[in-house]
């Protein structure tokens, strides 16, 4: 039982990560940075709580904000490139986040043992959770409302002109601009946004997992955080989550079985789906979850022209 | 009021527009004609901050244009359209026509309602343009599935969602038969009626000489004219830049 809460675990922080790429991708602009985002917040909140004692909700809180901070000063530079110039050169911050926490020792003294990060040796005994006697479904349920909450955030967002901006300068960069919309603030926005939200996913992801070093936040992490919203298809949250399950789960965890062959199976069927569905698992043109429901969407409209006929 | 001083700008060798000086008034629907390459479009890219002047500068009552930077000229009231239709294809109708209220007025809505308040494609001033562009009907669709006419219609639309005092088109009539090229002189009068100033860029010469106040022609990046469309007509440099300087000949020879 507890391997399945494990896994939603992984599902619930993987998500938030792929939902920090989605905000960004939304504009347009391809983050390779979002593991480096992931792992400030991760070393933030661990030394929240392992080293000075706090709570883990304002300790997650203070991660998503300072990771934010940083996230809104890289995009400043970072998003005057474009595309490939783009990808390399968040690729090139997210080295340089994993070299610093690489080389960062600072440790405090705390019940009689040194807690803190140590260089290669990583960030050991971020134990909020066990320590405070949590139970893994506890802990589970409190990642998945943080999850829930940042979903049901974005997806209101998507709903107001904030949203419909992000997608309009994603589409057409000049004629975003002509229409009087300052590319910069919008960029930096999502940037920001998006570093909100890996760096509350980083910060939940120490504390599940107690002892983090930083190879864990390399090139493969943030390739998947990317992989997720591209997968999914921009037309909805709901698009990364599925990726994230159909991924984590199905073929990290279910193909499990094949062994090292797994890998090559992994690399092939994200050929075959994203040939499947170019625009991603649930692309813009993707129905929406109104009209699955059957409710019309053009009901509004017709009741203006009966009032116009009357 | 949208005045040009010394407008030039080079690419390289290439003088895509040289020391050109306009004015345009208030209410105007003012002409701007050329052959192919004369520096017309690059004009509108000029005033709207796409491009960074070579020499001279824009004015608009005043404001200095070009000391701004392009998202901030539409809130002292330019807005265009262009020569191959940019929409935002991924979004509805409607959506086009929020996501460009970014006008001096609208601007200065709180910050949180500006952005963060859900529904706004359904705002009086978004539904006025709808039925302005006789668009209604479409708002829920996606601009991307609209046909080529509706397209156009949506995109001066979505330019005048910011209550501009000037609009820049750039050859609404391309790709339009005679007929399309009728409806849309009417809904530019419409739009100068609403109190803008227009400044049409265009090719199909009965639109332009039947409803510009004045024109000005382009030859070469140079003004070579500007005058009422009768004057213009008359004028001899302009028959030469268009039918070829053998025309020019033709006259020397009969005279």
């Amino acid at each position: 039982m507890d391997f399945y809460f494990g896994l939603l675990q992984i599902f619930g922080v993987h998500t938030l990560l792929g939902l920090s790429a989605y905000v960004v991708l939304l504009t347009g602009q391809v983050s390779m940075a979002q593991a480096g985002f992931y792992a400030i917040g991760a070393y933030a909140a661990g030394a929240c709580t392992a080293m000075f004692g706090m709570h883990i909700l304002p300790a997650v809180l203070i991660a998503g904000l300072l990771t934010a901070v940083v996230a809104c000063v890289v995009g400043f530079p970072a998003l005057r490139v474009k595309g490939l110039m783009l990808v390399v050169a968040t690729l090139a911050f997210g080295e340089m986040v994993r070299l610093f926490f690489f080389n960062l020792t600072w440790q405090v003294e705390r019940g009689g043992e040194m807690v803190g990060p140590n260089g290669a040796e990583g960030f050991r005994s971020i134990r909020y959770f066990p320590e405070n006697g949590w139970e893994i479904w506890q802990v589970t349920g409190f990642i998945w409302i943080i999850v829930a909450v940042i979903m049901v955030a974005l997806w209101w967002v998507d709903r107001t002109r904030a949203g419909a901006v992000l997608r309009a300068v994603g589409h057409d960069e000049t004629a975003a601009q002509s229409i009087g919309l300052n590319l910069t603030a919008v960029k930096v926005g999502a940037m920001t946004a998006g570093g909100f939200i890996a760096g509350i996913g980083g910060g939940i992801y120490a504390h599940t997992v107690t002892h983090i070093e930083h190879g864990v936040f390399g090139v493969l992490l943030a390739t998947f955080a990317i992989a997720y919203p591209i997968l999914g298809g921009l037309g909805s949250i709901f698009g990364t989550l599925i990726a994230v399950l159909f991924i984590q789960g199905f073929l990290i965890e279910g193909l499990r079985f094949m062994g090292d062959w797994r890998s090559l199976l992994f690399g092939a069927l994200i050929v075959l789906a994203m040939n499947l569905r170019p625009t991603g698992l649930l692309g813009e043109h993707a129905p929406r979850l109104s009209q699955l429901f059957g409710r019309k969407t053009n009901d509004h409209d017709k009741s203006l022209e009966l009032k116009e006929a009357e | 009021m949208l005045t040009l001083e010394n407008l030039s700008k080079h690419f390289g060798g290439v003088r895509a527009v040289d020391d050109v000086s306009l004015t345009i008034s208030e209410g105007e629907i003012f002409g701007l004609i050329g052959p192919n390459g004369s520096g017309k479009s690059t004009i509108i890219n000029l005033i709207t901050g796409l491009y960074v002047p070579t020499a001279g500068k824009v004015t608009l009552d005043g404001w200095d244009l070009t000391a701004m930077a392009q998202h901030e000229r539409t809130s002292v009231g330019v807005a265009r359209t262009f020569q191959n239709i940019r929409l935002f294809g991924n979004l509805s109708v409607a959506q086009n026509l929020w996501v460009a209220q970014n006008g001096h007025e609208q601007r200065r809505a709180h910050f949180l309602s500006r952005w963060f308040k859900a529904g706004g494609e359904h705002a009086p001033d978004v539904e006025e343009l709808l039925r302005f562009s006789q668009l209604h009907s479409k708002r829920d669709v996606q601009a991307s599935a609209l046909s080529f006419g509706e397209m156009r219609r949506l995109e001066m639309a979505r330019a005048l969602a910011s209550n501009p005092r000037v609009l820049l088109l750039d050859e609404p009539a391309a790709g339009a038969s005679l007929e399309d090229g009728q409806l849309l002189a009417e809904r530019i009068r419409a739009v100068r009626d609403r109190g803008v100033t227009v400044l049409l860029i265009e090719h199909m010469m009965e639109l332009v000489m039947g409803i510009t106040d004045r024109i000005a022609v382009l030859n070469f990046g140079r003004k070579i004219a500007e005058g009422s469309p009768t004057e213009v007509q008359a004028n001899e440099d302009v028959r030469a830049a268009y039918l070829g300087s053998s025309h020019k000949k033709e006259k020397l020879i009969h005279a």
